[in-house]
């Protein structure tokens, strides 16, 4: 892949969420929810939850986008990261009345990242494109339990119970995915 | 009475000890308990590179979201979200700010404490070591801040299960190595240790087991019934 040509995918998502922060645009957030709200679903599901409760989930997240496409910021994120830490937070809200601990960005106890750091999570928010392609050309094998550990919230002793795998196996090929996904945002 | 007064500042410098990819990963998907959430937030505030580590993971998690094979909408949900748009949207979060306005405490955690670090209620454990039990409920393990004089040894102690130590203010050593603020100590049942206070401030430390302390040293035996960890 050219890692020059424009990031079409990125913008179109990106123009979207502008134009309801920009203008109340309904037809730009039909588009959204189009493309997204099934496959936040389906993510759902796979996290354990009934399918009534993953599509209601799903649309309170593209409700939130809604709501706060002006906070989002296409430096800082793909607008599929964006609703990745969305249904992880409604997911998380709706399990459980407990407390939610979440990193805030404007906490005056932040410690600021060094100009290098700084790069590394504009780098990582901008390669969503690259990752989607290298994500379906990772070996079945790693891709497998980077799904597991993503999407079912397992431990590693759990997936290596669940797979009938060493535990050694299941840590190595989830620790070669991620090196090979991060070695692609790298690059970029 | 707390014999050293608190030094209201954080020594430079980033922290060298870090959150496990596991236990990162576990972060991004939102699989970890409370209590273990909040220390990963809190070192998380305090340590750059594990935030840099964190913006790869959710970028992964994006496009694996964006890669998953996607599964059809209940009939009718577009337009009854449509329906829902111009309904006023629910006030911004209230940020959780408590008592505490220390301003080098990471927030994720001052939104569990009733009063700055120098007037929280602490609990004399042994002498030179008080206790402040967070308010988890449900949370099976310890959750509390420690706060150890200096050049004060922990009783020695061992984990049935894991043991997340952050440090705070101060520093501490234990054969696993040396421990500054915003340092996250990572110890399982395999780990016998007796964590010793810097020379030059008190420590203090948030703690955050899964299971109960077991204490090891004779001290320590002798102590167990009352300590209640």
């Amino acid at each position: 892949m050219d890692p020059t040509s424009p990031d079409t995918t990125r913008d179109l998502f990106a123009d979207l969420v502008a134009a309801i922060a920009a203008g109340r645009d309904r037809a730009a957030f039909v588009k959204l929810f189009e493309h997204f709200a099934p496959r936040v679903k389906s993510y759902l599901m796979r996290l354990g939850c009934q399918a009534a409760e993953a599509d209601e989930l799903a649309q309170e997240s593209l409700l939130a986008v809604w709501q706060k496409a002006a906070t989002f910021d296409r430096r800082q994120s793909a607008v599929s990261t964006w609703l990745f830490t969305i249904a992880r937070n409604k997911r998380i809200d709706a399990i459980r009345r407990a407390r939610r601990p979440e990193l805030d960005p404007e906490d005056p106890a932040l410690v600021p990242a060094t100009p290098e750091q700084a790069d590394q999570i504009l780098q990582a928010a901008q390669s969503a494109r690259q990752l989607h392609t290298a994500i379906a050309g990772l070996p079945e094998d790693q891709r497998e339990l980077l799904v597991l550990a993503f999407f079912q919230e397992k431990s590693h002793s759990d997936i290596a119970v669940a797979t009938g795998l060493p535990l050694g196996t299941v840590k190595s090929r989830i620790r070669l995915a991620m090196q090979r996904l991060r070695a692609v945002i790298e690059e970029r | 009475m707390v014999a050293a007064a608190i030094p209201q500042f954080r020594p430079g410098g980033q922290p060298a000890h870090h959150l496990s990819e596991e236990l990162l990963l576990a972060y991004a998907t939102g699989g970890l308990s409370e209590a273990v959430a909040l220390v990963a937030a809190a070192h998380l505030t305090l340590c750059p590179s594990c935030r840099a580590e964190l913006a790869r993971a959710q970028a992964i998690g994006g496009a694996l979201v964006e890669a998953t094979p996607p599964v059809a909408m209940q009939a009718g949900a577009l337009d009854r979200l449509l329906a829902r748009l111009d309904q006023p949207a629910p006030p911004a979060e209230e940020r959780l700010t408590a008592g505490s306005r220390d301003r080098d405490i990471p927030g994720p955690l001052r939104a569990y404490l009733p009063a700055d670090a120098e007037n929280l209620p602490w609990r004399k454990v042994i002498a030179g070591l008080y206790e402040y039990k967070l308010d988890l409920p449900g949370h099976q393990g310890m959750a509390s801040l420690l706060r150890i004089i200096p050049g004060k040894a922990m009783p020695q102690h061992t984990h049935r299960g894991h043991e997340m130590t952050l440090v705070l203010r101060g520093d501490f050593d234990d054969k696993t190595g040396h421990y500054g603020a915003g340092d996250l100590a990572l110890t399982d049942d395999t780990v016998d240790h007796q964590p010793v206070a810097g020379a030059h401030a008190d420590c203090i430390a948030l703690a955050v087991t899964d299971a109960p302390l077991k204490l090891t040293g004779t001290f320590g035996r002798l102590l167990n019934p009352f300590i209640r960890f």
